[in-house]
């Protein structure tokens, strides 16, 4: 077992989040993700047909716990945890549309990622994935924003603005609906899901191995990182132990994919902010690391360079320097950057104290990664629980205490630093001999050569691709430090070439789920850096 | 290693940056205002060096040899397609945009061939597991990535348009599975096979004129 896993009754279990986040021996002040599982053949007094599954995480303990509670097909209720964990609102809204959980107490059960002329739960087992269903207008969600009326406000009307879905603002397909009182936003509804492409259920008719383009599409700014967590978990499961040199390549070319995603978060949201030219200069990098990742893979974006139990293809020949070539071409522009905006006093009015968020509620909310390094809470996955390389170089985790959009932005550019620290030191040590997947038939394709000649491989072949890997029944949740926080890939198998369920804990889903908070009170132009900052990526919020 | 064991803080409260005197002056603004400069200069008096922007489609990018573009179906030497139908790319296939129907070879020695074999290029993903699938080398892909369709009847390609490609520019391959060392041994491998072929044929012409002689 990959963690500790409690099954709680349902009765208990708000007196027991409760404790268990206040409790100083436990202290799981960190909600990380919450999803349903469907069993329909489970019977009443194994505990019924679904689970609902929390995974906690302490950041001061540095340790991880599964709740599961099991709930029958005839009254599948249980406590809303919000008043625990804020983070909880919209796992609970996305688990309430798909396995059709009731969470009592929750104020806005509704649905998240569908649509509201939508019927039925889409992630149980029997339930038909061809179907369509078509919303009409008079059917639209219509969030409700309720500001505190008072007897001043006679005076003047209240407006209420639709931004988005498709707005310039909106960097994806986002709708915030906000009421303004002239500038100042006084109430605001997000509404998502107009990305949502059901991934999850996707993957359940996939073998394991045709996930990993699939994840590609999650973020896909750094899409690389998608593919190394993904198959991490797949790797662990298996117990397969990756070749040195594919370990190597994933931890430089994750951080490679970092810079990226920090590249584009900062310049666009500087673009958002009015400066545009900063958004060119971070293109460049960019623009080259693309590069890159094509020579060994052959995309750019969507690169599926990973596969289970190593890489897609060997490393091209120059790659060592190339990468030192563009190691040469990150910190000038990084500096160019740094010198245009940092100090800036205009970038600075427009962004210190905006939407500011503390560590401890930011962490209440659910949020990792950089924007939570910059409340001051220095958790990063590749320091609290390292893999691959990450323990065998020298880096610092930076942290800053502001929890604004200035400390955001300036987080990223410090981690940009840190990244081509780890990979100079990565590249210094050369390239591993060997493989770059691993030697067994049961899990990577034999080598083609072998395949068009020898029989046994030749079988291997054709069962890897018609039965896919035959993953030993389990379920693990294992989280790699995706650009924008805790990446999370909780898999469950029964055994046999496809996934039972995966679910995705998205790092800027509960970010977003914040996002009310943190523009309330505030203009709307604080609204569009806001957005910007928090780095949301629609792939992957909606998956 | 530099890992700190120390307990993780969660602080309560913000600390926002205070900004300094030359910053509340907009100082730092000058330098930025030289970093622009900078930037113009060079560009202007080293036109084409640094300059990332690609005037496409008179300019193309160079691709590397990997590049998963629109694919492949490579042939024989005769000119008949390599593929045997045997459903293995259109199984791999995670967005399941290959559509094979396959047919009894009118040749003795290869059991199938593709009697039908589309690729709808809008649900394609461009993954290359199709490529990793095929036993026989018979998908391949290019570097070609132009594609545009007025209809979305025209992005179903068929067998003759992707023989295509692989007839006239042998410098635009693609993704493909590669052993440039193995070369030599392909090719024995390769003419091994054909003696295989002409001494089965052999054998069923002389089992036939065997029962045409009693």
């Amino acid at each position: 077992m990959d963690q500790p896993t409690w099954v709680v009754d349902r009765e208990i279990l708000l007196d027991l989040a409760r404790d268990l986040r206040d409790g100083r021996e436990t202290r799981f002040d960190l909600l990380l993700d919450l999803c349903g599982v469907d069993y329909p053949d489970r019977p009443e007094e194994d505990g019924g047909r679904f689970d609902a599954v929390y995974h906690l995480y302490s950041i001061p303990r540095a340790e991880r716990l599964r709740l599961k509670v099991p709930l029958s097909e005839s009254d599948p209720a249980l406590p809303s945890l919000i008043p625990v964990w804020k983070a909880a609102n919209w796992f609970e809204r996305e688990a309430y549309e798909m396995f059709g959980l009731r969470f009592d107490g929750h104020p806005n059960l509704r649905r998240l990622l569908t649509h509201e002329a939508f019927k039925g739960y889409p992630l149980r087992k029997d339930y038909d994935a061809a179907r369509r269903w078509i919303l009409t207008e008079d059917q639209m969600y219509r969030p409700h924003p309720e500001p505190e009326e008072s007897v001043e406000d006679e005076m003047f009307e209240r407006m209420t603005i639709n931004f988005g879905p498709s707005h310039p603002a909106m960097h994806g397909t986002f709708r915030v609906v906000a009421t303004l009182d002239g500038e100042v936003i006084t109430a605001s509804e997000v509404e998502i899901g107009y990305l949502h492409r059901c991934f999850e259920k996707m993957s359940e008719t996939h073998t394991w191995q045709q996930v990993i383009p699939y994840t590609d599409r999650l973020n896909y700014c750094s899409s690389f990182i998608n593919n190394v967590a993904y198959c991490r978990t797949v790797e662990r499961m298996l117990g397969v132990e990756v070749p040195p040199k594919a370990v190597w390549a994933r931890t430089i070319l994750s951080e490679f994919s970092r810079i990226m995603d920090h590249c584009v978060c900062n310049g666009s949201t500087l673009v958002d902010a009015g400066a545009l030219t900063n958004f060119w200069y971070m293109f460049q990098p960019r623009e080259e690391i693309y590069g890159l990742l094509e020579s060994c893979f052959g995309a750019r974006l969507t690169v599926a360079g990973c596969r289970i139990g190593g890489l897609l293809a060997d490393l091209p020949p120059d790659f060592i320097e190339r990468s030192r070539r563009i190691m040469e071409m990150i910190p000038p522009f990084v500096a160019d950057v740094e010198r245009l905006i940092t100090k800036n006093r205009i970038w600075m009015d427009r962004s210190i104290g905006v939407s500011a968020i503390s560590g401890e509620e930011a962490v209440n909310w659910g949020w990792t990664g950089p924007c939570l390094r910059a409340s001051g809470v220095g958790y990063d996955v590749r320091r609290a629980h390292p893999y691959d390389l990450y323990d065998t170089v020298d880096w610092e985790v930076p942290v800053l205490s502001g929890g604004d959009i200035y400390d955001r932005y300036r987080v990223r550019m410090l981690e940009i630093e840190q990244s081509v620290r780890i990979i100079r030191q990565l590249l210094d040590r050369g390239m591993p001999e060997g493989p770059y997947i691993v030697d067994d038939p049961h899990v990577a394709l034999p080598p083609k050569e072998k395949a068009y000649n020898e029989m046994e491989s030749m079988i291997y072949h054709f069962k890897l691709i018609m039965d896919g890997i035959q993953v030993p029944a389990g379920e693990r949740y294992l989280m790699s430090e995706g650009a924008n926080g805790e990446l999370g890939f909780y898999v469950i198998s029964e055994g046999g070439g496809k996934p039972y369920r995966i679910k995705v804990r998205p790092p800027c889903f509960p970010i977003f789920s914040t996002f009310s908070r943190l523009i309330d009170g505030g203009s709307v132009s604080d609204m569009i850096v806001t957005l910007g900052g928090l780095n949301v990526i629609a792939g992957e919020l909606e998956r | 290693m530099n890992r700190s064991t120390a307990p993780i803080e969660i602080p309560q409260e913000t600390r926002p940056r205070k900004l300094s005197l030359a910053e509340k002056l907009y100082l730092p603004l000058l330098g930025g205002l030289m970093v622009t400069m900078k930037h113009f200069l060079r560009n202007l008096f080293t036109l084409k060096k640094r300059m990332y922007t690609i005037e496409y489609p008179e300019q193309r990018r160079q691709y590397s040899h990997r590049f998963r573009g629109h694919h492949i179906l490579t042939t024989r030497p005769d000119g008949s397609l390599r593929c045997v139908a045997c459903f293995l790319c259109a199984t791999a296939c995670p967005a399941e945009c290959i559509h094979i129907e396959a047919g009894e070879s009118p040749d003795v020695n290869i059991e199938k061939y593709p009697v039908v074999y589309e690729i709808d290029m809008l649900r394609c993903v461009f993954c290359g597991y199709c490529v990793d699938a095929c036993p026989e080398e018979a998908i391949i892909m290019s570097k070609n990535y132009d594609m545009a369709y007025f209809r979305r009847d025209q992005s179903i390609v068929g067998k003759e348009d992707l023989k295509k490609p692989y007839t006239f520019d042998q410098s635009q391959l693609g993704y493909r599975p590669r052993y440039p060392e193995e070369q030599t041994q392909r090719a024995t491998m390769e003419s091994g096979a054909v003696d295989l072929v002409s001494a089965a044929r052999a054998r069923v012409e002389e089992a036939a004129e065997a029962t045409k002689a009693s």
